[in-house]
């Protein structure tokens, strides 16, 4: 390479990890967050406020248990509101934490190895909350079980030729599949946390926890192949769960959803908005806990790139919905896309336009990619524009139909946003307690980053 | 059967490179029942003291077709046998209907063998281990190398397996007890 593309070149790729390292200090510095230092009182205040909102949002779905949807703004023609709403901003959070673990571990992307505990972390918590919106959603919560194919006396069995079934399948091996890998990833860094702590009560829960590992070649080599065969079977999985989200609009005849540019555009979606809740987790946690020389530079600025790269096909997801609202020559689809840029919601959709479209256009600057801040603030637009995005599915496709005697508006009332904050504050609870209890970066894939990690033959 | 109180010889090794090198002569020497210890994983080094089958991908394997199979045999059953309905004069074994779930199925097998798969092959859980009864050991999860000769090994002598192992340059030779 001639000399003077060298600098810009080593401009763009700043290092994954500060020079300096060694496996000593890598492993003092991710493992004392957890072990030695004291919780502050920021980190006290902020659990309480998350652990508050969590008690509303209890609250809320108690108050639900005893009178019913009723109390939610979901009316005919509206009767999937807020819970759907909310059910896939938080799955396709998610994805972004089995596409950083799994996706860039099979392209060898090794700056994923900073960043991906507690992206999985993350998918763990958002599908938890993700997972309490269609269980509260039916209407008998009690009875939600019925989803499942169980043995029963009433001798009757599921439906599986429909989408909703299939839903109930994709979303919990997602979340299966999601623990199990955040699990097996943590065991050897129990196995450190077993070693550094001087906690006699510790050193057995984490030594319970880390199986007795010890580092056996054996063992790290079977580890490795099961890492890796099961990173590439939560490659497609991540594909399929927000390609059957979709399915669940797009088998439905309703204008405004029955398209096939459904699945591929809600995953993008979905790995659009799992990087916004990345970096507003990664920006503050890296300043806070002074991580970084692990979360450099680069990260940011790759997850900006495809945070850019999946707006745009996202973009493209909407301007295809209207081409076809057009082309097809159905007067209800036609309808639909002018419902949405001049009817009653139409401030919510030109929102959604400039939060997913136009401001994330920004990120083409080196400058606002390698700012912290402006990425912080950047993620949030996107991650309401998402949410808009999904409101505008719903509801703005649901409240006008095909006979203007069924037309209504949808008013969500107090309970609808005391669940979704709810779900907010249990999320971010559940991220307090993580950072505390467990190492938030993966210090074993840490230490084969470093340059003395490489063997010659 | 009275058990040997000594376990094996274990070496302390301060670089991946180093402990390489020393699992590769200590192996060429004849050594067959040995293990080496790294705070993560090296490639190569598994092979280097003689491992070579890792049966993992056949247990996913074997848990994924029968993932797959129960899940749509589960669907066939369920819904064109015991418990026919017609919905949307949809026939009841509607096989393009029931790939969702049998995907899934599949996936969810095949992740949970691969998981206790790796635990079932490699002893794990196992709280307890001789190599722990080693104080150094704990830095085995940190920045340090361990070779270990098992005195099962035919080739185990107390005198020469130490000389040969000091003779590797080692950080430091300690016994196992068991």
């Amino acid at each position: 390479m001639p000399e003077q593309y060298k600098s810009t070149t080593d401009l763009q790729r700043a290092p994954v990890i500060e020079p300096g390292h060694t496996f000593g200090t890598v492993t003092e510095k991710i493992s004392a967050i957890v072990l030695t230092r004291p919780a502050s009182n920021g980190w006290f205040i902020g659990f309480g406020i998350c652990f508050m909102a969590t008690m509303m949002m209890l609250y809320a779905i108690g108050y639900l248990f005893l009178k019913g949807v009723g109390i939610w703004g979901v009316t005919i023609p509206i009767g999937w509101g807020f819970a759907i709403v909310n059910f896939v901003w938080w799955i396709g959070i998610g994805h972004a934490g089995t596409l950083i673990s799994a996706i860039l571990l099979l392209l060898r992307q090794s700056w994923r190895n900073s960043i991906n505990r507690f992206a999985e972390a993350m998918t763990l918590f958002a599908v938890a909350a993700a997972g309490i919106f269609p269980a509260i959603h039916v209407g008998r919560p009690w009875l939600a079980y019925w989803l499942f194919p169980y043995p029963n006396t009433m001798r009757v069995w599921p439906q599986f030729r429909s989408p909703l079934m299939w839903d109930v399948f994709a979303v919990s091996t997602y979340a299966t599949i999601s623990a199990l890998f955040w699990f097996t990833g943590l065991i050897p860094d129990f196995a450190t946390l077993r070693d550094r702590t001087d906690k006699p009560a510790l050193k057995v829960i984490y030594g319970m926890l880390s199986m007795g590992w010890r580092g056996s070649a054996r063992h790290w080599h079977r580890y490795e192949t099961m890492y890796l065969l099961l990173a590439g079977l939560a490659t497609p999985l991540v594909l399929s769960v927000h390609t059957v989200v979709s399915f669940d609009f797009a088998v439905g005849i309703v204008p405004g959803w029955h398209t096939t540019i459904f699945p591929p555009y809600f995953v993008a979606g979905a790995i659009y908005s799992g990087f916004a809740m990345v970096l507003m987790l990664a920006i503050p946690i890296r300043k806070i806990y002074g991580l970084e020389d692990f979360i450099t530079e680069r990260h940011l600025q790759n997850s900006a790139k495809v945070m850019l790269a999946t707006g745009l096909i996202v973009a493209y997801g909407y301007g295809i919905e209207a081409f076809m609202g057009w082309y097809s020559g159905d007067r209800f689809e036609a309808f639909t896309l002018w419902n949405r840029l001049h009817g009653p919601y139409a401030f919510w959709y030109l929102s959604l336009l400039s939060c997913n479209i136009f401001i994330p256009q920004v990120l083409w600057i080196r400058k606002l990619r390698t700012s912290p801040v402006a990425l912080f603030f950047i993620s949030f637009v996107i991650l309401i524009g998402m949410w808009l995005e999904r409101f505008i599915i719903v509801v703005v496709s649901l409240h006008r139909d095909f006979l203007n005697s069924s037309w209504g508006m949808y008013y969500p009332t107090r309970w609808d946003y005391m669940t979704f904050f709810g779900t907010i504050g249990m999320f971010l609870m559940l991220m307090f307690l993580f950072l505390r209890l467990l190492p938030a970066i993966s210090i074993f894939e840490m230490r084969t980053l470093l340059p003395e990690a490489e063997v010659k033959e | 059967m009275k058990r040997d109180p000594i376990y094996g010889i274990m070496a302390e090794f301060d670089s991946a490179q180093a402990l390489v090198d020393a699992a590769r002569t200590t192996h060429q020497a004849g050594y067959v029942k040995i293990d080496a210890y790294s705070p993560f994983p090296i490639e190569g080094l598994a092979e280097e003291i003689g491992f070579h089958h890792d049966e993992v991908p056949l247990v996913v394997l074997i848990g994924g077709i029968i993932g797959g199979l129960t899940g749509y045999l589960m669907q066939w059953w369920m819904s064109a046998v015991d418990y026919p309905l017609n919905i949307g004069g949809k026939p009841p074994h509607s096989w393009p209907a029931f790939i969702v779930i049998t995907f899934e199925m599949t996936i969810l097998f095949a992740g949970i063998s691969a998981v206790l798969g790796m635990l079932a092959l490699n002893g794990l859980p196992m709280p307890y281990h001789p190599v722990f009864n080693v104080p150094r050991f704990s830095s085995a999860s940190k920045d340090r190398f361990f070779l270990i000769v098992f005195s099962s090994d035919k080739k185990y002598n107390a005198v020469d397996t130490r000389k040969f192992l000091e003779a590797l340059a080692p950080r430091s030779v300690s016994e196992v007890p068991s």
